[in-house]
């Protein structure tokens, strides 16, 4: 019987000829990333397990990104990346990214891609939940608790349930006024939030192979959203060229065979898909942008792993470009990466930087910022009741702050759209 | 470890994300420092919407006042409990406050396995839906050598899906009581 990617990855981590769906596997992990919220605590309860004299298990498989609390006075959240910085001066971590230093990179999920810690074939585990966007690259990786991140610190070993794999292709060519996160949203809105629970979600089909690797990011960090364990993209000539790009390290390709076995399969021409949202309080609660057009907005806001990417930004500024918004819009490159170029990628003969800047826009420094509120003095949270329409990834209540906030969730041209009649706009009023 | 867990029920919804369990601006305080952390048990459940806090009537606050524990140690829930981020601090929170078990429909993979690897909370999973047969504040009590859950308030039982694979790293306490009772950490 032929195997999925994902059951491919695992067998090859776990040392065995095949793996099937439901069996519990041991993997060996190739890279444990963590960062500011949720690093403190594993290392607390790894010192605790292991003894004050522990060894990690390779200091050059794990990764450190200060991103979520990084600009704020609350002195909870500064000794939080105090513990991270004491933590990995002591252990001689070279893949620590300070804040504050020339190293600092913002969101995670963005720089491990950056940073060439992407490799097709390899097992990631992160201490996020969004550490499903690396599978973009061909490779196993999902999110787990702080004692799950404790156990890989110590061992190198965690154990995970081989996953059944669903398979969403998208064939056509994308139009002009679409990006990989109405892709998303659509399936969302199909599957709702628990339709992939403890599945892999494979994505295929040209219109997903013409993606570049920020967009396919966007596909697959948002499989967590349905409750995914993992997204999963075959690796090709353009994951290929990204990663040789960025490191030197070898890699193995897996493809599914042609008689794997799916849990379900959904085929989408892209053709006949619209501009979608995710309403408040959902991202599975999807309707057309034309649906809820007109809804008037306090805020608008572009950033987080999902819609921070440069990718995001490119799409916005062929909306904002010579346009003023009209309403407050706050833009949160996910990485220092991203940020720079915004100074280098033109449009229209003019850097992203000055066109967001003509327009209107507040430029904000790389972090998770607003998208998961975070504390009081976070740049964009939500406060009482503001409307807002956002380029990130969830909108429970209370996700980007106030709980009576509503936040509807759509791509970076609709945002941009939206950004400039203050009120919820589809992008094919500007572009078509 | 304890075969029957009894106490008051607290009954929410579906798809309760980790943001409301525990929100995300709490999420700096130290979960080791006995005092410290017992903020995240004065704030579980704080971000659930008032409407949907302590079914079927809502607006029951689950803590009350300044306290650091509830009075409600089980938690009736829907389909999707703990969706969201990965935050192991939502487990961790209910554990604070004084919670011992969860039953729902179904469970968020990553709060399922945080819930069980770190031992604070036993997930277990109803073969139907319990909101309409469990009223906030009703006494109900798990059997574990059953599978059954009784609300004692009314006089019924309804069966429980067995914890299957995990039930080892449960009886443990955690993961890392397991892995060193099966000699995996040498
Ligand atoms: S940007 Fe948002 S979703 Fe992404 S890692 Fe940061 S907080 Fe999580």
């Amino acid at each position: 019987m032929g195997m999925t990617i994902t059951e491919k990855i695992m067998a090859k981590a776990s040392g065995k000829v095949a793996v099937t769906p439901g069996e519990n596997v041991w993997l060996n992990v190739d890279i444990l990333m963590t960062h500011d919220v949720c690093g403190p605590p594993t290392i607390g309860i790894w010192k605790k397990e292991f003894g004050d004299q522990a060894k990690i298990w390779d200091n050059n498989k794990v990764v450190i990104f200060p991103d979520h609390y990084i600009f704020t006075k609350n002195e909870h959240a500064n000794r939080n990346v105090a513990i991270l910085r004491d933590f990995a001066k002591e252990h001689d971590l070279p893949n620590y990214y300070d804040v504050g230093s020339y190293r600092y990179k913002g969101v995670c999920h963005v720089a491990l891609a950056e940073e060439g810690y992407n490799m097709p074939g390899t097992v990631l585990f992160g201490t996020d939940s969004h550490t499903c966007s690396s599978g973009a690259f061909g490779m196993f990786s999902t999110g787990v608790g702080n004692t799950d991140a404790a156990f890989i610190l110590g061992t190198g070993k965690i154990w995970e349930k081989v996953p059944e794999s669903m398979k969403f292709t998208f064939d056509g060519q994308l139009p002009v006024y679409l990006t990989a996160k109405d892709l998303i949203l659509t399936i969302l809105g199909d599957i709702t939030t628990d339709g992939a629970t403890y599945r892999a979600m494979e994505f295929t089909g040209d219109a997903v192979f013409a993606l570049n690797m920020d967009e396919r990011m966007t596909l697959t960090n948002m499989a967590i959203e349905a409750g995914g364990m993992n997204g999963i993209i075959a690796a090709d000539e353009v994951t290929e060229a990204y990663v040789k790009e960025r490191s030197g390290k070898p890699y193995e390709i897996f493809n599914s065979d042609g008689d794997a076995v799916y849990f379900a399969e959904y085929r989408y021409n892209v053709n006949e898909l619209d501009p979608v949202v995710a309403k408040p309080h959902s991202p599975d609660n999807r309707d057309t942008v034309r649906n809820v057009q007109g809804t008037k907005l306090t805020k608008c806001y572009l950033g987080s792993c999902t819609g921070g990417k440069l990718s995001d930004f490119e799409y916005a500024a062929r909306i904002l470009d010579g346009r003023k918004v009209s309403v407050k819009t706050h833009i949160v490159p996910a990485t220092t990466y991203v940020n720079e170029q915004l100074d280098k990628r033109t449009y229209n003969g003019k850097t992203l930087r000055t066109i967001f800047q003509d327009a209107g826009c507040i430029i904000e420094q790389s972090s998770c910022a607003a998208c998961l509120g975070g504390p009081i003095d976070t740049v964009g949270r939500a406060v009482d009741r503001d409307v807002i329409i956002s380029s990130t990834n969830r909108n429970f209540p209370g996700r980007m702050g106030s709980k009576q906030a509503d936040v509807y969730l759509a791509s970076p041209l609709t945002v941009a759209a939206s950004a400039v009649k203050g009120v919820i706009t589809d992008p094919r009023e500007f572009i078509s | 470890m304890n075969t029957i867990i009894q106490g008051k029920a607290y009954v929410l919804g579906d798809n309760i994300d980790t943001d409301q369990i525990i929100p995300a601006e709490h999420l700096v305080y130290s979960l080791s420092d006995p005092e410290e952390s017992k903020k995240y048990g004065h704030f579980a459940l704080s971000s659930v919407p008032t409407e949907q806090a302590g079914l079927p009537n809502g607006r029951i606050p689950f803590i009350n006042g300044e306290n650091t524990e509830s009075e409600y140690n089980i938690i009736i829930g829907g389909s999707n409990f703990g969706c969201g981020s990965s935050r192991e601090h939502a487990p961790f929170a209910l554990m604070k406050a004084g919670v011992k078990a969860i039953v729902a429909e179904s469970y968020a993979r990553i709060f399922y396995r945080n819930s069980v690897d770190g031992g604070f909370v036993v997930p277990f999973e109803s073969v139907n839906g319990l909101k309409k047969s469990i009223k906030t504040g009703d006494e109900v009590e798990i059997d574990l050598a059953k599978n059954q859950i009784t609300n004692k308030t009314e006089g019924a039982t309804y069966k429980l899906k067995p914890l299957g694979d995990v039930m080892p790293i449960i009886e443990q306490g955690g993961l890392f009581e397991y892995a060193r009772k099966t000699n995996m950490l040498g």
